[in-house]
């Protein structure tokens, strides 16, 4: 009798997910999916509304990464309106660099969120430890001093989104072809200084590799387990800019093999030309790839340890980062790195990327200019738009069309989550194989080892929030017939 | 000629003839209202301005004050009732202010945080409507609009005084129309004007849209509330 677990909710990601293994009658995995449900509904809802209310609608997709959805959708709208890149227009450097400064404080608004109140509890109390501890409230216990900075960067990255947006969450910064604000002088010292409850970018800088350390503290305890955990092949992508260096906000689409070669560049408007999307019937979520390569060596990873993998180095004014960057490089002697819990490694780079950015976009003197908008020339209207921005999770593209009259009459979004699907099966698969193939008894470290090669990916799979903590996971062992013969609750 | 009238139990003075919004707010106290727009004919569609006048239930842009008048604004019962009449303008049309152009200069908003409305009592209705956006300049956002009137009565043509707005059908078949050859003429300070004075985003400007930065829109500067005691102030 073959046997099958299910485990349903994944805990601690974003949304809700469900874990499918096949065991045959020896206990080996003969099949593991990742089952997930997708948002077709805000691209049918979006439709018949003005198409300026799509960046501001869309971006309530996620409570996490709106300010990606929101940009993505901007980018598009640039475009429709005919002061977009599909037109070659250049975006004026205030609105460019307003929107560079909400992206990045999101990312690593993002990244800290993840990483710290997920991962980092993770690492600390290992994957075995009982779930009452391995939450952020056992963070709490364990390292006081370690959350109270915690906390305080996130209130730093929440006050820059607002210092942007307006808003906390699900604000308003974007119109066609710009922004509709500068930085204040007071607002921009503010952030670079701190003041009482607020940290300055330097403590946010230092904040950042401490984090940093945690992980390789981490490593060098646990070498074996992280470097064989779930190292699993795929193509990376990213946007990268004309140096080959990541660009979160604008680029080119570039894929690299394991070797680092060039597989594909493409201008992302062209993505459709060189994508296709594969579907299973036991998931919602799409299997983009590469035409060109089938769905086996054409399935792409993105994300911060596809980013990190692509990217040749990072800028000069970004110094930590750019020598936390060589470091892993070195690591993987100038290979692209598949391990996926590398993927935190990329993260905590990542988060002092995206500060050290900061620090260089808050003493520009173009975010106090009031140049705001490209006002489109008589007759530009183009009426679709691509967009496409590297949010935390990975490349996110937005597609629209709308009529002559304005309305949104197509929507289409592939999001970061959805490029990662197929590599994040072969992380569950590969983890279900090491994990519980042959075991008779299924433990919750087993369990989690299941989860933890999936939130490495951080995945937003409703792009719907969810506090960090505990949520009840159920596994059920299904027969072959599909009859519960075992139920695992937690 | 100056007369007498009480306000929550309060005597006041005022003119002859001025209607009951207008005095109430010279007297600092507030009355919500979505169609009534000061120095203009009264509409007296809307009714989100009704109090108790000498006990009965009226919509105090309708009513000219009369000498002893005993006005009752913020009595309970009849403050529910203009919660109510809000939430019933929710529950008709399709609105979603996170989206929506409109929010933070929306009339309709403004007042639903004025009454302290959290959800509406009442079902939403969900009524399918089709928007229109075959002029130029203007997106008529029908899923919003409360049939107010301040559109058919106040923006027309400026050659020929035609109206450029107006409503078709009955009850629940009502719908706002615009005349696309008038609407194609105005200029752009009449369709500024026309997405202004609509109380909500029924009648939006697509020339140009969320320009004002959240924190700095028509409503978070100051209140409705402020504003319409402030109009007042002669
Ligand atoms: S018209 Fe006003 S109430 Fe309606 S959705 Fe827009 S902002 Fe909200
Ligand atoms: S379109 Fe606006 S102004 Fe005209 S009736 Fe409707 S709500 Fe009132
Ligand atoms: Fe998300």
């Amino acid at each position: 009798m073959s046997k099958k677990l299910v485990i349903d909710p994944v805990t601690r990601i974003e949304g809700h997910g469900k874990v499918t293994i096949q065991l045959d009658d020896n206990n080996q995995v003969v099949d593991a999916k990742l089952h997930v449900v997708e948002f077709r509904g805000f691209e049918k809802f979006i439709q018949g509304h003005p198409y300026w209310e799509a960046p501001m609608l869309l971006q309530r997709i996620c409570g996490i990464c709106f300010v990606s959805h929101h940009l993505c959708g901007a980018k598009a709208l640039d475009d429709m309106v005919g002061v977009g890149y599909s037109t070659g227009t250049k975006m004026l450097p205030t609105p460019e660099k307003m929107r560079r400064l909400g992206h990045y404080a999101q990312q690593l608004q993002s990244h800290v969120t993840a990483y710290f109140y997920l991962i980092v509890p993770e690492m600390l109390f290992g994957m075995d430890a009982p779930p009452e501890q391995r939450n952020v409230l056992g963070l709490v216990e364990a390292d006081p001093d370690l959350v109270k900075r915690v906390v305080a960067l996130r209130k730093w990255g929440q006050e820059t989104i607002k210092a942007v947006l307006g808003k906390r969450m699900h604000g308003i910064s974007s119109v066609p072809g710009g922004v509709n604000q500068n930085l204040s002088i007071e607002a921009r010292d503010r952030l670079l200084n701190g003041e009482d409850g607020l940290i300055s970018i330097d403590e946010v800088i230092e904040f950042a590799q401490d984090g940093l350390n945690l992980f390789y503290d981490f490593h060098e305890k646990n070498r074996e387990q992280v470097d064989t955990f779930a190292d699993v092949p795929a193509l990376n992508m990213c946007l990268v800019d004309d140096d080959g260096n990541v660009d979160y906000y604008h680029g080119k689409m570039r894929i690299v093999d394991k070797n680092k070669e060039i597989v594909t560049e493409l201008n992302y408007h062209d993505y459709l030309d060189h994508f296709s999307e594969a579907t299973e019937e036991w998931s919602y979520m799409k299997f983009p790839f590469l035409k060109d390569l089938g769905r086996e060596k054409g399935s792409v990873r993105v994300g911060p340890l596809a980013r990190v993998n692509v990217t040749k180095t990072y800028a000069d004014d970004t110094p930590l980062a750019k020598a936390a960057l060589e470091r892993f490089h070195d690591y993987t002697k100038g290979k692209a790195n598949d391990m996926t819990l590398h993927t935190n490694w990329a993260r905590a780079i990542e988060i002092l990327h995206s500060a050290e950015q900061i620090k260089v976009l808050l003493s520009d003197p173009d975010l106090q200019k009031d140049q705001l908008v490209i006002t489109p020339p008589e007759g530009a209207w183009t009426g679709e738009g691509v967009g496409v921005v590297e949010a935390p999770r990975g490349t996110l593209l937005h597609h629209y069309r709308a009529n002559e009259e304005g309305n949104i009459t197509f929507a289409n979004l592939v999001v970061a989550t959805t490029q990662n699907n197929t590599v994040m099966n072969r992380s569950v698969r590969s983890v279900a194989e090491d994990y519980l193939g042959g075991n008779a008894e299924i433990t919750e470290g087993m369990m989690n080892a299941i989860e933890v090669s999936i939130r490495a990916y951080d995945p937003c799979l409703s792009c719907a929030t969810h506090a960090a903590g505990q949520m009840p996971l159920i596994v059920s062992v299904l027969d072959s017939k599909g009859e519960l013969v075992n139920e695992f609750v937690r | 000629m100056s007369i007498k009238v009480t306000i929550d139990g309060k005597e006041v003075s005022a003119r002859d003839g001025d209607n009951i919004i207008d005095v109430a707010a010279e007297n600092g106290v507030y009355i919500p209202s979505l169609c009534y727009v000061k120095g203009k004919p009264c509409l007296g569609t809307c009714r989100t301005c009704s109090v108790k006048v000498n006990g009965n239930v009226m919509a105090a842009c309708t009513i000219p004050v009369a000498e002893g008048m005993e006005i009752e604004v913020n009595e309970p019962e009849v403050t529910d009732m203009r919660k109510a009449l809000v939430e019933l303008l929710f529950s008709e049309g399709n609105h979603n202010c996170p989206s929506c152009e409109k929010s933070g200069r929306c009339e309709l908003q403004a007042t639903g945080y004025e009454v302290d409305m959290m959800v509406s009592r009442f079902p939403y209705r969900f009524t399918p409507r089709v928007v229109d956006h075959s002029s130029k300049t203007i997106f008529l956002q029908r899923d919003r609009c409360i049939f107010c009137q301040r559109c058919v009565d106040m923006i027309r043509d400026e050659k020929t005084g035609e109206k450029i707005f107006s409503i078709k059908g009955r009850g629940t078949h009502a719908r706002i129309e615009i005349d696309t050859d008038l609407a194609n003429e105005m200029s752009p300070q009449q369709v500024r004007e026309a997405s202004d004075l609509c109380p909500v985003g029924c009648i939006i400007d697509s020339t140009q849209g969320y320009d004002d930065p959240i924190g700095k829109r028509k409503f978070e500067v100051k209140t409705i509330r402020d504003r319409a005691l402030e109009r007042t102030h002669r």
